[in-house]
């Protein structure tokens, strides 16, 4: 079938790529973009590795179809820090101890993110409930869920 | 407790232990957060090919014929990999340090013997051209009978599964069908126990699933090599094992990995590396062969099942007098790791107790199943629960709490083990201890006061005679009513017992002295009391001197 462009926002930079019909949004930043932070795991959105933002929503890009993301804005963990100066999510995440493996850990990242970008002050039951998508094989839930408490901690110490 | 010995690599040595209690940041933790670490298949190449596996719908089958014709027409198709194209397709794991023989096609080619065998490679220029070419392949099987029960599998005339090992077990040594521990005599010690217990335990194979499944890229390097990223967990072992397989020098082949996205144990049976490296070899470009999460589950081995058969003799005073364990070890269709589990669950018997009469038999069983590979202390944890489970029925038949029913059995520094080894650095009683105690649970002032350091050794240090059958052989299990029927045309007859040459016996190193302090030991707790009488042990003959029955310093050696 004849491959078809798309252009949308990635990390803040404007990408253009031609894409199969039924190719998948991670692979297309994978394979076609070369931004291998998010994952493939399962190929059936039951693991969360491939989660990114897209319009600042956590999708799972192994089940997004790249032909649905013309015009949009796509977040990856590799966008996460500014420049030099990592992301309050990343600072915990390495104080915590909150990657073993490190393989669920960019999808982690930006289930995390979604969650405080639009609930800056979550309970831990709104925690547990962002990352329910996210299996971490090494079984690190509890640091994780402590580095994303402390993250938004942190970020509301900021703000006050 | 803890015995430090600073004498070993003493020159290597920075006492200045002060990293303990700190904080440390992990090297590759940046990595991680900001998604810049490379796991094997975080890597761009121009060019890559993908590859996909064709496999066997059935759990045993005769293969009449493959016809790949229609795939090789098909659009993006740049090669299709058979059985035949591959140097050398016959391997087993542990070959590479001389342990067994090999069984295991890289693609199958004249039978299948477990569902999800890999049969035929596709490579082409995308996934999905790889996939669809995969669909056009047209195999066409005779299905055979299969076996998927462990001691079904055992039976005369059951269903043959590998040819390799035509009574479907692993052949130890080249000649025997199990592995075996004696010491002392069960069956005396079982007529004059107060109760006898048996039970079974059958574990389930469980699925590693790690979050990254298994796969390798491949890609023709400079200097006529290739370049392999590998999620392998011994990757060296990989590189072996891949040289092995496509008869190649090992240094023209440039592993890189170490970066694994969750092992357990999954990552170490070189499931991808060598057809990803032939695929390079025989298109010149980089090709990717990874799992999708149906395969890993299908084809990435699990840790295998296990089944324990338990039987112990037990006094109405508590001590266990008598421990027989008969473990079945389901391989599934091909060796892999689990030979190597079973040797480890037979040095694991009877557990750290010191019961002055075991017996152990285990066996590596082949069946229609997946082939099982290592997991998380595998060949231990099986045996491990099963006999703790056993601990606590056991316990509660002669009506003693279960930590002292284990404090009273625990081995003690000095005691024999049924290995002909000597027990050092123990500690269960202590663990038991801490254990009640972090759990407010009542422990009686003798099991209070009872410590791995006394009362240990002496008697217990004995080495009993070890019952033989009347042609001098220490005797097949009973579970075992005759040998397996070998098929027409294989092996000979298992050959007569021979005995091996003397080995030396283990010297009892000089007695520690109960209460004295251990050497560089830093804050030894002043003892509250005296040490408890040593536990009587069953009265035995004066101990003669005997070999070992299973002698595991030389398993990975070949013995002929």
């Amino acid at each position: 079938m004849a491959r078809m462009p798309v252009q949308f926002r990635l990390n803040g930079s404007d990408r253009a790529v031609f894409v199969e019909p039924a190719e998948t949004l991670l692979g297309t930043i994978r394979r076609g973009l070369g931004d291998f932070a998010p994952k493939f795991g399962c190929g059936q959105g039951t693991c969360g590795v491939c989660t990114v933002l897209v319009d600042g929503e956590p999708r799972l890009g192994c089940l997004t179809l790249s032909v649905t993301c013309e015009g949009r804005s796509i977040e990856t963990a590799s966008g996460l820090a500014d420049g030099p100066t990592l992301h309050p999510l990343q600072v915990a995440f390495m104080e915590h101890f909150a990657a073993q493996c490190g393989f669920c850990t960019p999808g982690m990242l930006m289930a995390a993110k979604a969650l405080l970008d639009r609930n800056p002050d979550p309970t831990r039951v709104e925690v547990v409930e962002a990352i329910a998508g996210n299996i971490c094989r090494c079984t690190g839930y509890e640091p994780i869920i402590n580095a994303i408490l402390a993250a938004a901690q942190q970020r509301g110490a900021r703000r006050a | 407790m803890l015995e430090f010995r600073k004498d070993l690599f003493a020159d290597e040595r920075d006492d200045n232990l002060n990293v303990i209690g700190k904080g440390e940041q992990r090297q590759d933790m940046l990595g991680h957060v900001t998604g810049r670490t490379r796991f094997f298949d975080d890597h761009g190449f121009g060019g890559l090919l993908h590859l996909k596996v064709v496999r066997s719908p059935h759990h045993h089958a005769r293969i009449r014929s493959i016809d790949v014709s229609a795939a090789e027409r098909a659009a993006g198709v740049k090669r299709v990999i058979r059985g035949q194209d591959v140097p050398l397709n016959k391997n087993t794991l542990l070959s590479l340090i001389g342990f067994g023989k090999d069984d295991e096609p890289t693609l199958a080619v004249d039978k299948v013997r477990y569902k999800g065998e890999p049969i035929v490679a596709i490579i082409a220029d995308s996934d999905a051209e790889a996939m669809a070419a995969a669909k056009l392949v047209r195999v066409s099987y005779d299905p055979l009978p299969t076996v998927f029960d462990v001691q079904e599998a055992l039976k005369p005339g059951a269903v043959v599964v590998n040819e390799t090992y035509p009574g479907n077990y692993f052949e130890y040594h080249e000649k025997y069908d199990h592995q075996k521990l004696r010491f002392g005599d069960v069956e005396a010690a079982f007529r004059t126990a107060d109760h006898v217990l048996e039970e079974r335990y059958q574990m389930s194979p469980i699925e590693h699933a790690s979050t990254e499944t298994n796969g390798t890229i491949a890609a023709p390097e400079t200097n006529n090599r290739y370049v392999v990223h590998s999620c392998a967990q011994g990757l060296f072992f990989s590189l072996g094992t891949t040289a092995k397989i496509l008869a190649l020098e090992s240094n023209r082949l440039h592993f890189i990995g170490g970066t694994v996205g969750g092992g357990f144990g999954g990552k170490v049976d070189s499931l991808t590396e060598p057809l990803a490296v032939l695929g390079a070899i025989l298109t010149g470009r980089p090709v990717r062969y990874v799992l999708g999460r149906e395969e890993e589950m299908q084809f990435g081995s699990p840790r295998g099942a296990e089944r324990h058969v338990i039987k112990d003799g037990v006094m109405r005073d508590g001590r266990i007098v008598a421990r027989q364990i008969t473990s079945y070890f389901d391989a599934g269709a091909y060796t892999r790791l689990t030979s190597y589990g079973v040797v480890k669950c037979v040095a694991h018997m009877p557990g750290p107790y010191t019961i002055p009469n075991v017996r152990g038999d285990a066996y590596c069983v082949f069946t229609n199943r997946v082939p099982a590979t290592a997991m998380r202390g595998f060949g231990v944890t099986g045996v491990d629960f099963s006999i703790e489970v056993q601990m606590d029925k056991l316990a509660h038949l002669v009506g003693i709490d279960p930590m002292e029913f284990r404090i009273l059995n625990a081995y003690r520094d000095g005691d024999m083990k049924a290995h002909r080894r000597v027990a050092h650095n123990t500690a269960l009683i202590e663990c038991v201890q801490v254990a009640a105690q972090k759990v407010n649970w009542p422990l009686s002032e003798t099991a209070r006061r009872a410590s791995s350091l006394s009362g240990g050794g002496g008697p217990r240090a004995a080495i009993p005679p070890t019952v033989t059958d009347e042609s001098g052989r220490i005797g097949r299990p009973e579970t075992r009513q005759a040998p397996p029927q070998l098929a027409p045309g294989a092996a000979a007859p298992l050959p007569a017992y021979q005995s091996p040459p003397a080995v030396p016996i283990y010297q009892l190193p000089p007695a520690h002295q109960p209460g004295a302090p251990l050497p560089n030991h830093p804050s030894q707790p002043a003892a509250v009391a005296p040490p408890p009488a040593p536990i009587p042990p069953v009265p035995n003959p004066p101990a003669t001197p005997q070999h070992g029955a299973a002698r595991f310093s030389s398993v990975f050696t070949r013995r002929r």
